[in-house]
């Protein structure tokens, strides 16, 4: 109790407070402007939080993105271009019921299941992991290893499109995180006489790279249409919310379950929260056929998926260590660059903190009810900010925010690269996220397997001794079954046909 | 891809195994990379094989490269990034940061007037969140006359 208590002592402080309100608004402008994506406003958080205590930092970050995930439905409502991938799942729904006279009710669906989704998946967040907490202080290195390894498999797996493409974004992620001396043995790996390579590449310019800079350069290439913005004054878009909360009590419930547990799994977030969420609605909806035409029942069951998932998503990385989703991966970073290095012992070492960020999950849903509104209303102002000045500003921003990380140029170089990178995989297909699961856990998963195997004295057979252990590596092994049995079945049914 | 990644493999495995095992132990540093080079391998061979089957061209290039005007827009935010790196010490940030931000805008087409006011400005603001309020050493270049105010 007298860590809840310290708990609200950290966060209701003036200068929290006030960190949280600018957070909020930062994450609404960001999330509403197209190209600007939650994960990105995390990464350009970062350099600033870095000087900041823990609680601040993690709760500016919590705020920005709870505000993104929304805001990037209001774009999509009003001129069919998603703010947020995380909100492209619904975006031509939600502008069919804009073109039909219904922007207030969309737009008071997107804010007001939004609300509710955050705050289911911070409940489920505020009361799982404490208990997981404790299973996991339990652990060896043989469940860690097989927890990486799951964690890493479904990221292939679940990830869009090809697995095998995403086997390769994930190895190329491994191989960067063994640059450098920090592996079991120490030895310098991969750094061609560099010094700065010596530390490995820094985690907090690699994210600035892969999702910010990988973001300029795809605007710079993008081919200049003007979307035409619908231009109609917003009226109350709180009427008639209480009735269709009372008429979809279940797809509410059901995206936030959903949401919740895509969070929760490596490597998926919100945007594929939302996909899975819309499908889901669509196929088990009285309605199908009203599903693309303008139809607000998907609209709540995926607005409400892709913001419990942001809850979701902090479950194992507060837990584990183990990022939920790309923003996640970045919060990681910055924890151990907090001291407050995230696992099981996250919970006996920084109660309070914990706690606050608990505190500040709950405020930040919220407070997502009146910002949310100002900005559906400020909607207009926000998307006429010119792109055009606003990207060579947030590219000078990265430029500075990765050189203050530790005052190097080399940072510099580093977004660079990692900007081109990032850009060339996802246009060829090769998902990011399995890559930034690899070099975060890299490290990690080396590690354990390196010191499981000196346990087991090299038997693999000693992987699978723990009942625990057993558990988690059989079902990283049906994970990588799976594809070849369907592919198996698929190839066997195409032969007969 | 596929060829590309099998090289990739091949290069990591050759220099992975001149890499010293832990005194006293079987499994060094060069088990981990080892097996990442191993999928690498494997991925790029099957990726090679379907390439070959669907008959695909070895490489494509994005329609935006065939726009010369796109193309220069990509290489400027390369160029624009490469320009920090080299000019960032010997011109300052103030200096550098307003000349990378002028390039940018009058590129992607801010009229000039809104350019040439806004790029300074800019760069003054990020300047002064960074360099007073986070303490972070921005260079000032051959704007040091300037540090001591």
């Amino acid at each position: 109790m007298a860590d809840i208590a310290t708990a609200f002592g950290l966060v209701f402080q003036p200068y929290v407070l006030s960190v949280i309100l600018l957070s909020a608004v930062f994450g609404l402008v960001v999330g509403a402007i197209p190209g600007l994506t939650a994960t990105m406003a995390t990464a350009l958080l970062v350099p600033i939080t870095f000087f900041m205590p823990p609680v601040p930092a993690i709760a500016s970050i919590v705020t920005a993105t709870a505000m993104a995930i929304f805001s990037g439905d209001i774009p999509g409502a009003l001129m069919r271009i998603p703010g947020t991938p995380a909100s492209a799942a619904y975006t031509d729904e939600s502008y069919a019921m804009t073109r039909k006279g219904q922007a207030e009710t969309v737009l008071g669906a997107d804010l007001v299941f939004s609300v509710i989704g955050g705050l289911f998946g911070t409940v489920v967040l505020v009361l799982s992991a404490p208990s997981l907490a404790e299973i996991a202080l339990k652990f060896s290195s043989f469940e860690y290893f097989w927890l990486v390894l799951l964690g890493l498999s479904s990221a292939v797996m679940i990830s869009v499109g090809d697995p095998l493409k995403g086997v390769v974004s994930l190895l190329l992620g491994l191989l960067i995180s063994a640059i450098g001396l920090d592996n079991p043995a120490a030895y310098p790996r991969f750094t061609f006489g560099s010094i700065e390579l010596l530390g490995s590449v820094g985690l907090i310019p690699m994210m600035i790279g892969m999702f910010a800079v990988s973001e300029i350069l795809r605007y710079a290439v993008e081919q200049q249409g003007e979307a035409q913005l619908f231009q109609k004054q917003i009226g109350n878009v709180f009427r008639g919310m209480w009735g269709l909360l009372k008429r979809y009590p279940l797809q509410t419930l059901r995206g936030s379950v959903l949401g919740t547990a895509i969070g929760a799994l490596p490597g998926a977030g919100a945007d594929i929260a939302a996909w899975m969420s819309y499908a889901m609605s669509k196929k088990f909806s009285k309605e199908p056929e009203k599903f693309g035409t303008g139809h607000i029942e998907g609209i709540v069951e995926a607005g409400a998926a892709n913001n419990s998932a942001l809850a979701g998503a902090w479950i194992p990385a507060l837990v584990f260590g183990i990022p939920g989703d790309s923003i996640t991966a970045i919060v990681i970073g910055v924890l151990y660059i907090k001291g407050m290095n995230p696992g099981p012992t996250i919970f006996i070492d920084h109660p309070a903190n914990i706690y606050a960020v608990f505190i500040v999950f709950f405020l930040a849903n919220l407070l997502m009810i009146p910002f949310g509104w100002a900005a559906i209303k400020a909607a207009k102002r926000i998307l006429d900010i010119p792109r055009n000045i606003l990207m060579p500003v947030i590219l000078l921003f990265c430029v500075v925010g990765a050189f203050a990380i530790n005052n190097s140029l080399f940072a510099v170089t580093v977004i660079l690269v990692f900007g081109l990178g990032g850009y060339f995989m996802e246009e060829n297909g090769y998902p990011v996220a399995p890559a930034i699961l690899g070099m975060i856990l890299g490290a990690m998963l080396e590690e354990n397997f390196i010191s499981s195997m000196i346990k087991s004295d090299g038997r693999l057979l000693g992987f699978f001794e723990r009942p625990i252990a057993a558990g988690l590596g059989i079902l990283t092994l049906i994970v990588w079954l799976w594809p070849l049995a369907t592919w198996r079945r698929r190839a066997a049914a195409s032969t007969r046909a | 891809m596929g060829g590309l990644l099998l090289v990739l493999a091949a290069a990591i495995g050759i220099y992975v195994s001149g890499f010293p095992g832990m005194p006293g132990q079987r499994y060094g540093a060069a088990l981990f990379p080892g097996m990442i080079a191993a999928g690498l391998a494997a991925c790029g061979a099957l990726l090679l094989a379907r390439g070959v089957r669907a008959k695909a061209p070895a490489f494509e290039f994005a329609p935006w490269t065939r726009v010369p005007a796109l193309a220069a827009n990509f290489a400027l935010v390369c160029g624009a990034l490469l320009f920090y790196i080299f000019a960032a010490e010997p011109l300052g940030f103030m200096v550098t940061g307003t000349l990378l931000l002028l390039a940018l805008f009058l590129k992607l087409g801010v009229r000039p007037l809104p350019a040439v006011v806004v790029a300074p400005v800019a760069a003054l603001v990020i300047h002064l969140l960074f360099y007073k309020l986070l303490r972070v050493p921005l260079p000032w270049g051959i704007l040091g006359f300037m540090a001591g105010w």
